[in-house]
């Protein structure tokens, strides 16, 4: 029985055109994101499936899947909140904000709140230097740019309204 | 005003769209590229003096030429966009908001290669961006821009976005074609390089968006013109994105040549240090590149002023001088610790290394450890010199320049800041993390 | 001299190779004090370039371009040109960075070579050895990992992995079904099935045989014996899987392991089938012939072992079977 549904399977089979013949496999990054946007996460018979289609074996996907950093092999929360702790984001006040988060929503860096809403993840330079803090919450990836408390309550109280 | 060749019009509404983008004399470098044969454009290309825009600032011309035109294969242009370097956010503003610059680039430069096929890879954290960017490929595509027989020209080519999926390594090209391939993003052994064994094993040209960018410009202008802007060997305009702590954080465009000094002060530019602090440190070219004190990033160990180029910020070497890079300049005030600093980006060095070879792997780990160590009051003098030797032993002796790039911040941020690295071990908790109520955490 | 080849001189000395003969290849050619090799294997491809422990210097690019090259190369991966000049034991520059690479290599080692199996024919053990240091200058939390079975004759005990890659390359090549791989990233990733999978094919055993650590371990030999104490013959039977050409580890009359047979660079050049591995550990199962070489560069070899060698009979006879 497919775990994803035929629209994200299409998707991925209509990526492949855009390798040549036999080099289906550079399919896997977006396909990963395709599977992922519809799980929420890469449990391992989303990967099984993924690699199925792209004709590769599941280690390859693993293997991947593993390595790249917005893949989440384990279950997370409905919003992952992904915040930029790099050098210059610091320099403006993240680590101040990150600490400030982690109290805000009752968990540390890497947990899931109780009610499975939101995921707290301190991410790698997001290439948003001159508008820091950032951060950006899926599934769509948006930026929240020049964050402050007072943003991030707003924002938090958004989506718990919206949930 | 300073010349503007890639954000002339980039504050004009709906310069995001083919229509305005038109308007204002985009896609015109087509029909130009289609009247001359694809060596012309190279040799153009070549003349511009334009140099890679990613952080290396190896010229473009030249890295064309290599490209294997003997061999029967399929040849490749691939656009890194993998924006990820620590300061460095140029590229992410140039696609977001005037995407048709980027894709007018890519058909020009994949027409001078010979590419049927182009790729432009993504970071995948800039899921916005390549919504942008494909919705923007479709409107080409429609106006006959891309696809077959490119307005009567002949030539056709196909071009499609690829997002990564969070990995600072596929930076480096041959990480950046393995993770095309839809693998991890492990860095090849060199040689062979791309132009000979790139993408599928065929030749490739990999180049950074701010390069493709400006093709556009020096084929409507030609390269001669191209390289009378800017000084010396550093042609033409650069973006460089400033952030820390300045008054005006943002992406400037500026003509290669202008004083350090005028960029950090002058209100047109980053407009100085807010509220009055003192300047203590830049690294002017994203945070792979030897940090400099406020002396010598405004001038140079001669006295010379500094200047934003290739050449005047190499000036000195790494003894005294630091690199233009990415073009990624980070501003510290007097209240910031270098120590502290320097723990985050090994930290963040640590965190992207791919595993591959054991310098990098091991190496980077290990300074993370003794920074964090040394940042929380747990360091001993030894420790400093021993920063230096790992740092020795990982540069030059790994797969790829990742490991340059976390050991040149170590190497150089205790070159010159020492002594507050000797406060930290003999004075512990005599600085910056007091207003932090909880240790920051190391990776994994 | 042939216009074909190449001459490459390393460390003053000069031997003419073929084109795409590699400075580690020819190195070899010409004899002892090679660069070691933790990763790069022959007969598999794609391999090397990763531990970085044979980095050479190469002072002059060739005869047409005799600038020295900007960094050290890895020899395993970069060919020889005519007129190459290579320094290899004779820089300071090269010792000093394998030295470090050495290091780097140990420092989330266990450094468990008491109660590892592999000592006594592990390569890092041998490489440390010669290039290593006595003291630690770490003093930091080692990396760990749980010991992982895959399938009930390989032990994974990822500590003490290198990441050379050997054993990836090896399932990908040698056997029809690859099922474990690297995972994770950076130093933190590590070799695993990611969903403990047990590597169960025909060919599963010569990933133990590959590995220069104790990553990877026999199962059906753990804790029996420690190799110097078993001694080496050359044997054949008929197989049809394989090539049937093995190593038997012989204690008391007894075969306690069986193995590939390895050159004098540590690799196996045929690869054996499970079957004869696993499933013959009679001597009456096997034509047996002369005793193995073993490399003098061996810990088991080494002075402080000396005592402990016993030089097997050339020639296996009915009494040695018997005695």
């Amino acid at each position: 029985m497919s775990i994803l549904s035929d629209s994200a399977i299409l998707e991925i089979n209509n990526l492949k055109s855009r390798y040549p013949q036999g080099k289906q496999k550079s399919a896997l990054l977006p396909a990963l994101h395709i599977a992922q946007a519809e799980k929420g996460w890469l449990p391992v018979d989303a990967m099984d499936e993924v690699a199925g289609i792209l004709q590769i074996k599941p280690i390859e996907v693993y293997e991947v899947a593993t390595f790249y950093t917005m893949f989440h092999v384990k279950p997370v929360g409905k919003y992952v909140i992904e915040v930029c702790r790099t050098g210059p984001c610091c320099t403006i006040g993240a680590e101040e904000l990150i600490q400030y988060m982690e109290d805000k929503l009752g968990i540390s860096v890497g947990e899931t709140t109780d009610d499975g809403l939101f995921t707290l993840k301190t991410v790698e330079c997001l290439a948003a230097c001159g508008m820091g803090p950032v951060l950006q919450i899926g599934p769509d990836y948006t930026y929240r740019e020049n964050m402050t408390r007072e943003k991030f309550d707003l924002m938090i109280e958004e989506l718990r309204n919206k949930s | 005003m300073a010349r503007q060749i890639l954000f002339e019009h980039i504050n004009v509404p709906g310069i995001n769209t083919l229509e305005t983008y038109v308007s204002k004399g985009g896609y015109q470098s087509l029909a130009r590229a289609f009247k001359m044969t694809p060596d012309e454009v190279t040799e153009e290309v070549k003349k511009s003096g334009l140099r890679g825009r990613g952080g290396a600032g190896f010229p473009t011309g030249m890295k064309w030429s290599f490209l294997d035109k003997k061999s029967d294969k399929p040849r490749y242009l691939v656009c890194n966009g993998d924006e990820s370097e620590p300061g460095t956010f140029k590229d992410r503003h140039l696609m977001m908001n005037i995407p048709h610059a980027l894709i007018e680039g890519m058909i020009v430069s994949s027409y001078a290669l010979g590419a049927r096929t182009s790729y432009i890879y993504v970071r995948g954290e800039m899921m916005p961006v390549i919504r942008v960017l494909e919705k923007a490929i479709q409107e080409a595509y429609k106006a006959g821009y891309l696809g077959n027989n490119i307005q009567g020209s002949g030539y056709s080519l196909d071009l499609y976005v690829q997002p990564g999926g969070g990995a600072y390594i596929c930076g480096e090209e041959t990480a950046l074609l393995e993770s095309l391939e839809g693998k991890r993003g492990n860095p090849r052994n060199k040689p062979p390089f791309p132009a000979v064994w790139g993408l599928y094993g065929c030749p490739t040209v990999v180049n950074n968006v701010e390069t493709i960018a400006d093709v556009p410009w020096i084929v409507n202008h030609g390269g001669d013109a191209y390289a009378a802007i800017g000084i010396g060997k550093s042609t033409g305009t650069k973006l460089i994105s400033a952030c820390g702590n300045i008054n005006k954080p943002g992406i400037y465009e500026i003509e290669l040549g202008l004083p350090v000094e005028e960029f950090i002060y002058s209100d047109q530019y980053c407009g100085g240090i807010p509220n009055g602090k003192k300047l203590k440190a830049v690294v002017a070219g994203g945070s792979s590149v030897p940090i400099l004190p406020a002396d010598l990033i405004l001038k140079t160990a001669n006295g010379e002023p500094r200047l934003m180029s290739y050449e005047s910020l190499n000036d000195g070497g790494f003894v005294s001088g630091t690199m233009l890079g990415s073009g990624g300049f980070i501003v510290y005030d007097e209240d910031q610790c270098i120590v502290r600093n320097l723990w985050n980006f090994t930290r963040f060095y640590h965190h992207e290394s791919c595993g591959q070879c054991s310098p990098c792997r091991e190496g980077t780990g290990w300074m993370e450890k003794v920074l964090h160590r040394i940042e929380y009051g747990h360091g001993k003098m030894s420790d400093i010199d021993l920063l230096v030797d790992v740092a020795k032993k990982i540069e030059g002796k790994t797969i790829c320049p990742l490991g340059e790039a976390a050991a040149w911040p170590v190497a150089s941020a205790i070159r010159h800041f020492r002594a507050e690295f000797e406060a930290h071990v003999s004075d512990p908790g005599s600085c910056c993390k007091k207003h932090l109520h909880r240790e920051m955490t190391s990776v994994h | 001299m042939d216009s074909n080849l190449l001459k490459v001189t390393i460390d003053g000395r000069s031997i003419e190779v073929p084109p795409g003969t590699t400075i580690l290849q020819a190195a070899r050619m010409i004899g002892e004090h090679y660069p070691p090799a933790m990763c790069y294997y022959t007969p598999l491809k794609e391999s090397g370039g990763k531990c970085r422990v044979c980095l050479v210097r190469v002072a002059q690019t060739s005869e047409a371009n005799p600038r020295p090259m900007p960094k050290l190369v890895a020899s395993c991966l970069t060919r020889v040109e005519n007129g190459m000049v290579v320094e290899n034991e004779s820089s300071p520059e090269v010792l000093e960075a394998r030295h470090g690479v050495v290091e780097f290599l140990l420092i989330n080692h266990p450094l468990d070579c008491p109660v590892c199996d592999q000592a006594g024919e592990c390569d890092l053990q041998n490489l440390a050895f010669e290039h290593g240091t006595e003291q630690t200058r770490y003093e930091e939390g080692r990396r760990e990992f749980d010991k992982i079975d895959i399938g009930d004759k390989i032990q994974l005990h990822m500590t003490r992995c290198i990441l050379c890659y050997r054993c990836v390359f090896t399932a990908d090549q040698i056997t029809n079904e690859r099922v474990h791989g690297v995972l994770n990233r950076g130093d933190a990733a590590e070799i695993g099935t990611y969903i403990k999978h047990a590597i169960e094919n025909d060919f599963s055993g010569n990933i133990v045989d590959v590995c220069p650590v104790g990553a990877l371990t026999d199962k059906t030999y753990r804790f029996k014996q420690r190799v110097w104490f078993s001694k080496p013959f050359n044997a054949h039977r008929s197989c049809d899987k394989c090539c049937g050409e093995v190593v038997l580890w012989i204690k008391n009359n007894d075969v306690i392991r069986v193995t590939a047979r390895k050159n004098k660079f540590g690799e196996v050049e045929k690869f054996i089938c499970n079957d004869c591995r696993y499933d013959h550990k009679n001597l009456e199962d096997w034509v047996i012939g002369e005793a193995a070489e073993i490399e003098r560069d061996s810990v088991i070899r080494a002075n402080k072992y000396k005592t402990k060698i016993h030089s097997p009979a050339v020639q296996v006879d009915a009494k040695f079977v018997s005695e």
